[in-house]
């Protein structure tokens, strides 16, 4: 613990607002020169917070939320909120100056620290653009019609069709593109399974081969967060099946 | 405000009310703590932790306040809470809320009770040592380690 031992004790009592009188002063005094007891005292009411969860019980009624809205309502937020009670300050003019030097201040570094926060979020903005940019280009080249697929493959083998699954199961996002896929009777698709490690296949989505044997199947609805064991692809009727019917044509498990 | 209240109310209320054990008086402190919000948005600043804990521990203070028919001592802009688990989703909070019943039900009961004392009833140390016969220093120590204690079930 990097805080003073000796004020351990107090410190925890002072989070719960159990501390009064001189005991309280001392820490209070003790705090105002000691960062690390006051870090101290910011995780214990952390602590503090962490147990308020163990408390829990019903909702509160929809009553209280008219009646606070209704409040709100009445009272519009005031601009200029006095940083601190003070009795003193109405006897002594030059006090009352100082409170709104202070509220000035105060003003001037929120307005500061909100117009860091809008640069700051310009700046995340201008990131997010180029990355979603930069994601759209890979998801065009991946997709586009007129892309010129190559599957290198070892010199002397006849075209071996090729499906390929990019899937990412914390997103739920999936890729899947297919290359050399023979034609299809009609009224027939293929559908691709996700083989999930528990559970019974679940169906991605359905494709059919362009006449160069090209498909792909991107970001389909997926449940969330499964995880696969391998992917399957069967031939089903074009609307596509709630279980796969066999044989299965294509299958890969995880590299 | 609205959309606060709707993340928050279930939090703040329910600590109000295994407090004050009292449904109008929990009503009232849930209305405090949002208009103080509302009024004084500057005392929450955000780079300074959770909204999630900060209400959680206002909250138990005022309820705590109320309890005890005293007038508050330290000003809501004057708490820093620092704390790991964010309280914003309410699956999140279940998950932290099965964590501190874990830590809780691992205690040892004296040191339990210390702290709920402390923590749900207001009573001070000295006030714990009176009831239970024990000496103060005891208690104050089961009170800081019933604290530590819980923050060591969030610690990696």
């Amino acid at each position: 613990m990097s805080a003073h031992e000796q004020f351990a004790d107090d410190l925890a009592l002072l989070a719960l607002e159990a501390l009064h009188g001189d005991e309280r002063v001392a820490i209070e005094r003790h705090l105002e020169d000691c960062p690390a007891c006051r870090r101290e005292l910011e995780r214990l009411r952390g602590d503090m917070a962490l147990l308020a969860l163990s408390a829990s019980g019903p909702a509160a009624p929809k009553r209280s939320r008219d009646r606070l809205l209704k409040a709100i309502a009445k009272e519009p937020r005031a601009e200029k909120t006095p940083a601190r009670r003070s009795a003193r300050w109405t006897l002594l003019p030059w006090l009352a100056a100082a409170v709104f030097l202070a509220i000035a201040g105060s003003f001037w570094q929120q307005s500061d620290r909100l117009s860091q926060r809008v640069a700051q979020l310009q700046e995340e903005s201008s990131q997010q653009q180029a990355q979603l940019e930069r994601a759209r280009k890979v998801v065009s080249t991946l997709t586009a019609t007129n892309a010129m697929r190559v599957t290198l493959v070892a010199a002397q083998a006849p075209p071996q069709p090729q499906g390929k699954a990019i899937y990412v199961r914390e997103r739920s996002s999936l890729i899947f593109l297919a290359s050399n896929m023979p034609a299809l009777p009609a009224q027939k698709a293929y559908e691709l399974w996700l083989i999930p490690t528990a559970g019974s296949p679940i169906p991605v989505g359905t494709f059919k081969p362009d006449a160069r044997g090209s498909a792909t199947v991107i970001e389909p609805t997926l449940p969330a967060g499964v995880e696969a064991k391998a992917f399957a692809i069967t031939v089903e009727p074009e609307q596509g099946s709630a279980t796969p019917t066999m044989p299965i044509v294509m299958m890969g498990a995880g590299e | 405000m609205a959309a606060l209240y709707d993340r928050y109310s279930s939090l703040v209320y329910a600590i109000a009310l295994r407090v004050l054990g009292d449904t109008g008086a929990a009503e009232d402190v849930l209305q405090e703590v949002f208009m103080q919000l509302w009024r004084k948005p500057a005392a929450f600043d955000s780079g300074r932790g959770n909204l999630g804990a900060w209400l959680g521990v206002i909250t138990r203070n005022r309820a705590i306040d109320g309890l005890r028919k005293r007038r508050p001592e330290t000003d809501i802009a004057d708490v820093v809470v620092s704390v790991e688990p964010d309280m914003a989703g309410e699956a999140e909070r279940s998950r932290a809320m099965e964590k501190v019943r874990g830590a809780l039900g691992g205690m040892p009961a004296p040191q339990r009770s210390a702290l709920e004392m402390a923590y749900f009833e207001g009573l001070t140390h000295t006030e714990i040592a009176a009831k239970t016969g024990e000496p103060l220093g005891t208690i104050k120590t089961r009170i800081r380690a019933g604290l530590e204690a819980l923050r060591k079930a969030f610690e990696p």
